[in-house]
């Protein structure tokens, strides 16, 4: 059934996408969807500088998966998951999370400079709590929330320092568990590992698949580096260089939990040699 | 432990300079002794003033018309200038007015004031929190324009609208400019209120010791109150530094 849902996965770009031919008539791509989708973009456009970005860009991306966005360098990644998030204007489009607009959707986004993301004046725990102040909740609700987050990560981390008090890695972790207090629908990560060590990256990683095991929020996560692009993810997106369209969208159908051995297991470093292969053909184009 | 005890005397030792270089200058005469009296003599003023005198009434003046002028600039600049730093195209179209009177010296602005307020405190004020406020304001909007941007987006994404956004996240992003402005601002309120206090109908406050003391030619007075006006610039200064670091103790980090 699942997997059935994950064939019906279907991607069209505006332009013509050698590596995913549409399942649909293109005309219609804005009236259909396949089953298990969450977020769907349509006729998205972007000029950046007066070059296109984005032009005329459709994306489904399914429920309760996690999908790496993979590409180029330029070729937007961090920009289409703005746009999705609502924190870019787009030029002309749509998106819609089942059938609703961002205004009416909870989302959480994870910043990849947590140092400027986070509010030094409050205190690691006053910025967990921040959001769900903003939701109007009483203290004793917050508190409750706020428990239960902490009662799932088990981090060791003393939450009555003020942020640039905590190391880097206990800075992200701060602010991932800020973006998931509020419980999102859609949780955003723009290359949320990429400023720090290899350890911390790899601790890190698990806990977010711990997260993502416990709570099935669909998640997109914009990534630099292959390796962990495909290690997370249910679907990688791989984009093409400017006028970007997408390249293809390949399933990573690896059990959870994974772990240090399912990076030397065959499947997925074929997927990850796959998706190589595509990355350096569109990287030349 | 000498080198410890060495480090923490190093600041006092260009105070005792001066003085040093003061006492001999007075014992050699180098200039008529009722020009510059030795430097105990204006210590003695300066005690005598505070103890006995009108100099600790004038002090309290001083103090008093700088801390209000202050506040009213306060009041004023700091709403303004995080609402136009959030709204930076509004901040261009006025940001000439603000820097033109910002770098129009405070007194030239006296007759005006003397003409709305009358010869009184409330001109003295007012001109001195003319001028602060706009020290203030621009040290603010530049404070939010500046702020970092991955913070607003991060409050927005989290749902704050946009009032939520100035209070909970702008108002704190500029703090620290903030205090810039503001510690600049109390220093210029300073310097005005002395001076209108000098020129402008004031029975007390040390700009009016000053100038008193310097027609009745009573030197050490008048030293006297040079450094109770010094000490007050310091003091303020100092007062919110150490607000400063207790407040906006993420600053820099």
């Amino acid at each position: 059934m699942l997997s059935r849902a994950r064939s019906a996965m279907r991607l069209v770009t505006g332009g013509a996408a050698e590596a995913a031919p549409p399942a649909q008539p293109m005309e219609k791509s804005y009236r259909w969807f396949p089953p298990g989708t969450h977020i769907t973009v349509r006729g998205l456009s972007k000029q950046f500088q007066g070059s296109v970005l984005y032009e005329n860009f459709d994306l489904d991306l399914p429920r309760g998966k996690v999908v790496s966005v993979f590409g180029p360098n330029g070729c937007g990644k961090s920009t289409i998951i703005n746009m999705i998030a609502g924190l870019l204007p787009m030029d002309k489009g749509e998106v819609l999370f089942d059938g609703k607009t961002i205004d009416e959707t909870r989302i959480g986004y994870v910043f990849q400079n947590y140092r400027e993301a986070l509010f030094p004046w409050l205190r690691a725990i006053d910025n967990i709590h921040y959001p769900l102040k903003l939701m109007g909740l009483s203290r004793h609700e917050r508190n409750e929330r706020v428990e239960k987050l902490l009662g799932r990560f088990q981090v060791k981390i003393d939450f009555n320092r003020y942020p640039y008090e905590l190391s880097g890695g206990q800075q992200q972790t701060v602010s991932i568990m800020r973006s998931l207090v509020m419980e999102p629908e859609v949780l955003f990560l723009d290359e949320p590992f990429s400023a720090l060590d290899y350890e911390m990256t790899l601790f890190m990683r698990d806990q977010m698949q711990k997260v993502f095991m416990e709570t099935n929020t669909t998640m997109v996560i914009v990534s630099h580096d292959l390796e962990e692009a495909v290690y997370l993810a249910d679907h990688v997106l791989l984009l093409t260089r400017r006028p970007t369209r997408i390249a293809d969208f390949i399933e990573v159908p690896l059990p959870r939990p994974r772990s240090a051995e399912t990076l030397s297991d065959p499947v997925f470093v074929d997927i990850k040699s796959r998706c190589l292969e595509i990355f350096r053909r569109e990287a030349k184009l | 432990m000498k080198m410890h005890l060495l480090a923490r005397l190093n600041p006092v030792i260009g105070v005792v300079l001066l003085i040093l270089v003061w006492w001999i200058a007075t014992l050699l005469e180098v200039a008529d002794p009722v020009l510059l009296p030795p430097p105990q003599k204006a210590l003695k003023a300066l005690i005598d003033g505070l103890v006995s005198g009108p100099l600790l009434h004038d002090f309290g003046q001083t103090i008093y018309r700088t801390v209000l002028s202050f506040l009213i600039a306060s009041a004023i600049a700091i709403p303004l200038g995080v609402m136009l730093g959030a709204a930076d195209k509004l901040y261009r179209s006025v940001e000439f007015v603000i820097d033109f009177f910002r770098s129009t010296p405070a007194s030239a602005v006296f007759p005006l004031f003397l003409v709305l307020f009358g010869v009184g405190d409330k001109t003295k004020i007012a001109v001195a929190a003319f001028g602060a406020s706009l020290v203030i304001l621009f040290n603010v909007a530049y404070g939010v324009m500046n702020a970092r941007k991955t913070r607003v987006l991060a409050a927005k994404v989290m749902g704050a609208n946009r009032l939520q956004v100035l209070t909970d996240v702008y108002f704190w992003e500029s703090l620290p400019q903030t205090f810039i402005g503001m510690r600049n601002g109390i220093s210029l309120s300073l310097v005005i209120i002395v001076v209108a206090e000098m020129f402008i109908g004031s029975t007390d406050g040390i700009g009016h010791r000053l100038i008193e003391a310097q027609m009745l030619f009573e030197m050490p007075t008048m030293y006297a109150a040079i450094f109770a006006a010094g000490a007050l610039g310091y003091g303020m200064n100092w007062v919110f530094l150490t607000v400063e670091k207790t407040f906006v103790h993420w600053g820099g980090k």
